[in-house]
């Protein structure tokens, strides 16, 4: 499966100044996985040392917060839309 | 007096010297990297949010005094050049701070403040962060004004880019109130309605800032100077108190950021000697219907699980608040807590304080208010302790909250008949 991942101004450093890439997975997790082996050092920006994730980061499958349909877990449907962005916006 | 931090930073290139005035680097809150004064808002190590740090010279009340009747007054303590008065904004601040004896007597408290920013030039407390990140566009060179907003933050920044004379693109959701909706439009902005909630508008605008060049988000890209104004608020009440701080402020929640930063000019003040040291406790107030932060403290947690709101608290209602974190740290500092109470709460403390006082509080007020009764009544809040509440904004903008609530005690004919049988049976 394959999806379209929407990358934040301060992650371009590891995607060459690129705002959209492709990655492969069925789950975020994979998702993430594939981000990190085309763009090394990127997953590690989006995940704390524990494996989750960072608390200022909302990751967007489509309209949907991860967090609310089963964060890394969440399913990836072929075509999706996947958007990371900080979220310290707002208010 | 030296208050904060070093000085290691330049300034950037293309911004004049003295662009932020006593501000001189930006600081992630989460993990304490530095970043140069720009228009950046998270944190390229961790996301964390970026916060400005300043290098404070000795600041007089003397001096503060002598200023104008406006936030500028603090422009010392602020990320604005020291000729901020001569630019073309609101001018907005140093609202009144309301001695609300009639609410105390009703509450049971010794001694209440209300302060009661719908006295701003839109009528909320909006304008006062608006005011500072309009000064940081203009500083890095910005030329549209925008936000996403529940409503107050699209009216500011409408009426601020208007007096600047810029260009402003405002985002909010679809189903706003209407006299919000309208106090934007009127300012002849471009108001754009969204299909969804805040937090849905919130995404969007994140998305849009990433890629538009030139644009102020002012509560996303220039987010760090745009907070800043809401100490205004904490400075404002320590100087119209006498220059002295009070025991506890109960402060509503949407993005936690007014408490926050509420908190930081209070904590400011104590640094910088014009306030003497002693404690004070922070509570939060938000509605059920969107209490995140509130079921966070409760739960005991670190961080805010978002929700979908649910509640007439519109100017409240976000569902995943960016500083909802550091609200609980606040809180937990100071002695505080985050309470919430529901919507009939809201609308029956909207209607308390306007019978009491005479002030006429939008939804977020009601909660303010609902929020201390309740936390009175649980033996929380110090019957004896000064208090301050805040009132954010104008009841004139959720007028629909009020509708079925309070309306003619009769309607009759124009004849002096009519009006003594009502009048002689009446009692108020």
């Amino acid at each position: 499966m394959s999806a379209t991942v929407r990358i934040p101004t301060i992650l371009r450093n590891y995607t060459g100044g690129v705002g959209e890439v492709s990655a492969e997975g069925s789950k975020l997790s994979e998702i993430l996985d594939s981000l990190e082996s085309s763009h090394p050092g990127i997953r590690g920006r989006i995940l704390d040392e524990a494996g989750a994730l960072r608390r200022f980061v909302n990751v967007y499958i489509g309209d949907d917060d991860v967090r609310f349909i089963g964060g890394l877990d969440a399913e990836v449907s072929d075509g999706a839309r996947i958007s990371i962005i900080p979220a310290v916006a707002g208010g | 007096m030296t208050a904060v931090l070093d000085t290691d930073f330049p300034t950037p290139q293309d911004v004049r010297e003295g662009a932020f005035g006593n501000a001189t680097h930006l600081v992630c809150r989460e993990c304490r990297e530095k970043t140069p004064l720009g228009p950046f808002y998270a944190c390229t190590e961790c996301f964390g949010p970026l916060e400005v740090g300043y290098d404070f010279p000795s600041v007089r009340r003397e001096q503060i005094e002598a200023g104008p009747r406006s936030i500028w007054r603090y422009a010392p303590l602020l990320p604005v050049p020291a000729d901020i008065a001569t630019f073309r904004s609101t001018d907005p601040g140093f609202t009144r701070l309301v001695d609300a004896r009639n609410l105390a007597d009703d509450l049971g408290l010794r001694q209440l403040w209300v302060k009661d920013d719908s006295g701003n030039p839109t009528h909320s407390f909006k304008d006062r962060v608006v005011a500072v990140a309009l000064s940081a566009a203009r500083e890095l060179g910005l030329q549209v004004l925008a936000c996403p907003s529940t409503g107050n933050l699209a009216n500011a920044v409408a009426a601020a880019a208007a007096r600047a004379g810029i260009q402003s693109v405002v985002f909010v959701p679809r189903n706003l109130e209407r006299p919000k909706i309208l106090a934007s439009a009127v300012y002849d902005t471009t108001l754009i309605a969204i299909e969804g909630t805040y937090d849905d508008v919130n995404k969007l605008a994140s998305e849009i800032a990433a890629e538009e060049e030139g644009w102020a988000f002012v509560n996303v890209n220039v987010r760090p100077y745009y907070a800043e104004g809401s100490k205004t608020l904490a400075y404002e009440i320590a100087e119209q108190l006498g220059w002295r701080l009070p025991d506890q402020i109960v402060i509503p929640v949407a993005s936690g950021s007014q408490l926050t930063k509420i908190d930081k000019g209070l904590t400011e003040l104590i640094k910088l000697g014009l306030v003497e040291d002693k404690p004070y406790v922070i509570f939060g107030a938000q509605a059920t219907g969107c209490s995140p932060v509130a079921q966070a403290y409760r739960a005991g947690h670190d961080v805010v699980a978002p929700v979908r709101p649910d509640t007439i608290a519109k100017s409240l209602a976000i569902g995943n608040p960016a500083d909802g974190p550091y609200v609980l740290d606040v809180v937990r500092r100071t002695g505080g807590l985050v309470a919430d109470v529901d919507d009939e709460a809201v609308v029956a403390n909207i209607q308390r304080l306007a019978r009491t006082e005479g002030i006429f509080a939008e939804t977020a007020g009601g909660v303010t208010v609902g929020v201390t009764a309740k936390l009175i009544d649980e033996g929380v809040l110090d019957q004896e302790a000064e208090t301050v509440v805040i009132n954010s904004g104008d009841g004139l903008k959720t007028l629909d909250a009020i509708a079925d609530k309070v309306g003619p005690k009769t309607t009759i004919p124009a004849r002096y008949e009519a009006f003594t049988d009502f009048w002689k049976d009446y009692r108020p």
